[in-house]
């Protein structure tokens, strides 16, 4: 034991003569498992408050029966089923007004409640009591309370003059749902004696009469999903995110290989000392793995902490997308499961024995004694090149038939992973022949140095070079695609919000209300009534929207392809426009025909357009109002957009708002809905640039600390032009031209790459993603812009070596002299 | 206590492979000391990594005691030198991340010998006693050379293979460096081989051995 601890001490004495190794090393470990967590604590934050909101009572993990229509029914049924063996607990929904706020209210019959319904807000049998008897209780979550802005035990009144119970705290429920006694919940809906749908439990499941002998047809048994909606929804979002961790984390082992790597070179003679001291190869090799724990473990913990700060900053962001592009409900304080802690330990471990791999292999190899063959390194370089530029070709190969086959949103993610790999794999060979090309062609003695010097640097900067070609690559294909969509996107919206003012009445009684105190007014020119239902096509969901024939959507709606006599054939009620994301899912063409599911039987529809619904998670399809309101006869005729003259909007909107007391989720005039979309795409973007930035930076650490290392093993190198008479000012500004260079082609090359990955996030993973696609488009400016960033990050990153290079003493220089005996 | 029979080995160089060692034979008594001469590139090198069990000879056997060292696996070797052999190389082999005090005393701590009385004796006996903290960077070769004989000095070994432990220094104080190591083989009654140069340092050692075509006259 002891002995082995000795030998670790020797191994560790490395560290304390080469801090800047230490540092590299613990910054790639830190990093790569900081990324790699943050990015995991935000999904896993996301995902937790998805099954919160799955499990709340009446979600869609229970199977439940609905009435036939979705509309509520009697609550006889209830009765009628329990005594037919059906293990059924009744619930009632709908919604309240608080204080102008309108939150769900949830009525259930806690008695009845199947046990795995009940998980998630667990009312103990003491709280029992409290729930059931008077005056009974309101749970809800932490953050709807703050929402509200009231205090627990507080009860406030509803919109109908009713009292809610006192309000107590309960804090699994999922946010924005407030829980009552079901009698409580038909008093405070105005619902007596009616229930929204029957929770089905698993138990006695053998002995129930069938469903149509006790109801007839009036109801219907609605399986449980294993996944919900809102999860199938987001999956692309997430992967979307856990793809950039992956990436950063890559980059982050890319730092640690090089470190470890160089330590490794660096501790060749100690290893060989120690062997040939008695240290059997046996113990060095577990002495090595243990040391590279221990680090790993503390990089991973630190690590752990900056990525829950990551995590914590990128929150408020990646829940404003989450809620608005899908409507998900993510609470606004990080909380980490100990899994997590363990997973990124774990990570942190597993990634720095994978970076160090070839290392310690090796380590295991290596001969005591030194073989007397001279490295022949360029031998040596030039095979290992030709090795890492086939494994380039084979790997672009691999991606090339991803793209060709692949039909998901993994083998998209494929693609682009093998563009990346590739090319880092391809850029030293690249390199080296730049740099070949160049000694060729000058005559002059010490620019041929320069580019032969260059070119045996090659070996120790290739790691970092290839860190710093990902990260500005994937820059610029993020940046590209994230400005052609802010481009599309404005453009889009333009053509899609047409209607000055958006109007959602509370009820169509109010809508008709609204409507009649219009029409007289002779700022409206129009009045376009949108009408909306919800359907499953292909196990899909997909809403169908209604739209007046009217001049605004022919002048405006821009359509990404259409047939002869759209807007005729939709006014006329057989022709359907149809979103892109739906068209791909489904596979339609333009004259294709659709079959939409409707109370009374299929609605046969051809595709007369196609149209661009850009970050919408669900498929859509548009028709005319007066079809809708035909097939669907219940569907909402509550919602409209008004045409009017633009000096005009701030009034009326002030008018609509004072005399039917509407607030702004009900009435928004287009400029604050532009706004507001814009905002939540803007913020969707800010975690992927975050992200991005986090990325560059890495990739800067790594090119300062291979140059940091590099610098000292430079001086037998520069020592002899030193001692033929070039000063030492002129060697280190010849030192940063070098990196400069390299740095310069690097940067170069990564532009072509980075519209490669642009154009495979935007054809391939944008699509299978989102099920949109974007015009391609290049930004010169901006890929200039990137190019000065990379190559001041470079300049920053070579100054350091080269400034200790200038105030090097003689002395140091002469050494390499002395010990060259 | 040492016996060396037959020991053959040969490098591989280009196409061919050069014959270095052709059957050596050498056996070195308890408290004997040994000088090894030839010529530069004649094998004496070889023949010290052989015997320390670090390379693998072609043919032939190392037998130390009752263990044949050029038959036991790698971790067994790797604990002979560490309990019973001191070692001196050619090129100094310190660790350089070490202090000089640490230097001198990581083998005798790896193998669990560590005795301070003996240590504090070599530092003095070496003239080490001001260069303790500093690093072998900062030493002269002469000096770096002294921490070298001290660290195999260090464990008390029952063997001293010492590979022109004195090229480096100066004629007195390498006479000191000798005495020392002669000092250790009589208390402890340990075996020495050095190889030399100098044919004034092989006089002051109990016998002489000379490689020449691969084998010992
Ligand atoms: N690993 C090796 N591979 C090939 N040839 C080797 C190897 N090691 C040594 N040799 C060759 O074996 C011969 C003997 O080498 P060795 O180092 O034993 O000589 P030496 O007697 O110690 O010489 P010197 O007095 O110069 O130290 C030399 O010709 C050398 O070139
Ligand atoms: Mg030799």
């Amino acid at each position: 034991m002891s002995r082995a601890l000795w030998t670790l001490a020797v191994l560790l004495s490395h560290w304390r003569r080469h801090p800047m190794q230490l540092a590299t090393l613990l910054v790639g470990l830190i990093s790569a498992t900081a990324l790699w967590s943050g990015v995991q604590a935000l999904n896993q934050q996301a995902r937790a408050s998805y099954d919160r909101a799955a499990a709340t009572l009446g979600g869609a993990r229970t199977a439940m029966l609905v009435g036939r229509d979705g509309e509520s029914f009697s609550q006889h049924f209830f009765v009628d089923l329990r005594r037919a063996g059906w293990p059924v607990s009744p619930v009632v929904e709908g919604r309240i007004r608080i204080d102008g706020r309108s939150v769900r209210l949830l009525g259930i019959e806690p008695l009845s409640l199947p046990v795995e319904a009940s998980s998630a807000p667990a009312i103990g049998t003491k709280g029992l009591q409290g729930f059931l008897l008077p005056p009974g209780q309101t749970l809800l979550a932490p953050e709807t309370l703050a929402e509200l802005k009231l205090s627990e035990g507080a009860t406030p009144t509803t919109a109908n003059g009713i009292n809610l119970p006192p309000l107590t705290l309960q804090s699994q429920l999922a946010p924005g749902v407030l829980v009552v006694d079901i009698g409580a919940a038909q008093r405070l809906l105005e619902m007596p004696d009616r229930i929204s749908r029957l929770l089905v439990g698993r138990a006695g499941k053998g002995t129930r009469a069938p469903l149509q002998t006790v109801t007839g047809d009036q109801l219907r048994l609605v399986e449980p999903d294993a996944e919900t909606d809102l999860e199938r929804l987001t999956d692309s979002f997430h992967l979307n995110l856990t793809a950039f961790g992956l990436l950063s984390f890559l980059v982050g082992l890319f730092i640690v290989n090089s470190a470890i790597g160089l330590a490794f070179e660096q501790r060749r003679p100690m290893l060989r000392t120690l062997r040939a001291c008695g240290a059997s190869a046996r113990m060095l090799n577990t002495v090595m793995v243990l040391e590279l724990t221990a680090l790993a473990l503390l990089a991973g913990l630190i690590g752990l902490v900056c990525g829950y700060v990551i995590a914590a900053t990128l929150l408020p962001d990646v829940a404003a997308s989450l809620r608005g592009l899908y409507g998900a409900q993510i609470p606004g304080e990080l909380s980490l499961r100990p899994q997590w802690w363990f997973a990124g330990i774990a990570i942190s471990v597993i990634g720095a024995l994978a970076a160090a791999s070839t290392s310690l292999l090796k380590a295991i190899r290596l001969p005591i004694l030194i073989a007397a063959q001279p490295y022949a390194w360029q031998q040596a370089q030039h095979r290992w090149l030709l090795a890492q530029g086939a494994a380039a070709l084979a790997v672009f190969a691999a991606g090339l038939g991803f793209l060709l086959f692949g039909d998901s949103l993994l083998s998209g993610f494929a693609v682009l992973a093998a563009i990346l790999l590739g090319a880092a794999l391809g850029l030293p060979a690249i390199l080296g022949l730049v740099l070949f090309l160049g000694e060729r062609t000058t005559r002059q003695p010490l620019a041929r140095w320069f580019w032969a010097d260059s070119r045996l640097q090659l070996s120790g900067l290739s790691l970092a070079l290839m860190a710093l070609l990902l990260a500005l690559g994937v820059n610029v294909g993020v940046g590209t695609m994230v400005e052609s969509f802010s481009r599309t996107f404005n453009g889009w919206l333009d053509g899609r919000l047409a209607a000055e003012i958006y109007l959602n009445a509370a009820s169509d009684t109010q809508a008709a209300e609204i409507k009649a105190w219009l029409r007289p007014r002779p700022e409206v020119q129009a009045i376009l009534p949108r009408g909306r239902a919800e359907v499953q096509i292909g196990g899909l969901p997909v809403e169908v929207i209604g739209f007046a024939d009217h001049l605004t959507y022919r002048d405006n709606w821009p359509l990404l392809q259409s047939a002869a006599e759209v807007w005729d054939r939709v006014a006329r009620g057989d022709g359907a426009l149809v979103s892109e994301q739906l068209a791909r899912r489904l596979n339609l063409r333009l004259g294709d025909r659709i079959e939409v599911p409707t109370g009374a039987g299929r609605w046969p529809l051809d595709v007369v357009a196609i149209y661009a619904d850009y970050g919408n998670p669900k498929g859509q399809i548009s028709v005319g109002f007066d079809a809708l309101v035909a097939h669907f006869p219940g569907s909402a005729q509550t919602a409209f957009g008004l045409r009017v003259a633009p000096a005009q909007v701030p009034a009326l909107v002030t008018a609509l708002r004072d005399r039917f007391k509407l607030d702004n989720r009900s009435l928004a005039d287009r400029s604050a809905l532009k706004a507001e979309s814009k905002r939540i795409f803007n913020r969707t973007f800010a975690v992927t640039a975050a992200l991005n930035a986090f990325t560059l930076g890495i990739a800067g650490v790594a090119l300062l600390t291979s140059l940091l290392t590099l610098s000292n093993s430079r001086l037998p190198q520069l020592a002899p032009l030193w001692a033929i008479g070039i000063t030492r000012r002129r060697l280190a500004l010849i030192e940063l031209m070098k990196t400069l260079s390299v740095a310069l082609i690097t940067a170069l090359l990564a532009l072509p790459l980075g519209l490669l990955v642009a154009w495979c996030l935007i054809a391939v993973v944008n699509v299978k993603a989102f099920g949109w696609r974007l015009p391609f488009e290049i930004f010169p400016l901006q890929l200039l812009q990137l190019l000065g960033v990379a190559m001041l990050a470079s300049l920053l990153a070579a100054l350091p070596p080269i400034l200790k290079l200038m105030r090097m003493q003689p002395a140091k220089l002469v050494k390499v002299f002395a010990d060259e005996r | 206590m040492l016996s060396v029979s037959s020991l053959s080995k040969s490098y591989r160089s280009g196409q061919e492979r050069v014959g270095v060692l052709r059957g050596v034979d050498l056996r070195i008594a308890a408290g004997e000391s040994v000088a090894l001469t030839g010529e530069s590139g004649s094998g004496k090198s070889t023949l010290l990594h052989l015997i320390a069990g670090l390379d693998q000879p072609d043919s032939g056997t190392v037998q130390f005691g009752d263990a044949v060292v050029s038959a036991l696996p790698d971790a067994d070797r790797a604990a002979f030198r560490r309990d019973r052999l001191g070692l001196v190389f050619q090129q100094f082999n310190l660790i350089p991340s070490l202090s000089v005090a640490d230097n001198l005393a990581f083998q005798s701590r790896i193998a669990g010998r560590h005795d301070a009385p003996w240590h504090a004796e070599l530092i003095e006996r070496l003239g080490l006693g001001q260069l303790l903290k500093r690093y072998p960077e900062q030493l002269s070769g002469g000096q770096q050379q002294r921490v070298a004989i001290g660290r195999a000095l260090a464990v008390k070994p029952l063997l001293l293979l010492a590979d022109e432990p004195t090229g480096n220094l100066d004629e007195a104080t390498a006479d000191d460096v000798l005495a020392l190591a002669r000092d250790l083989v009589s208390r402890t009654g340990c075996g020495f081989l050095m190889v030399t140069h100098s044919a004034r340092l092989a006089a002051m050692l109990d016998r002489r051995v000379h490689l020449h075509a691969g084998q010992i006259h």
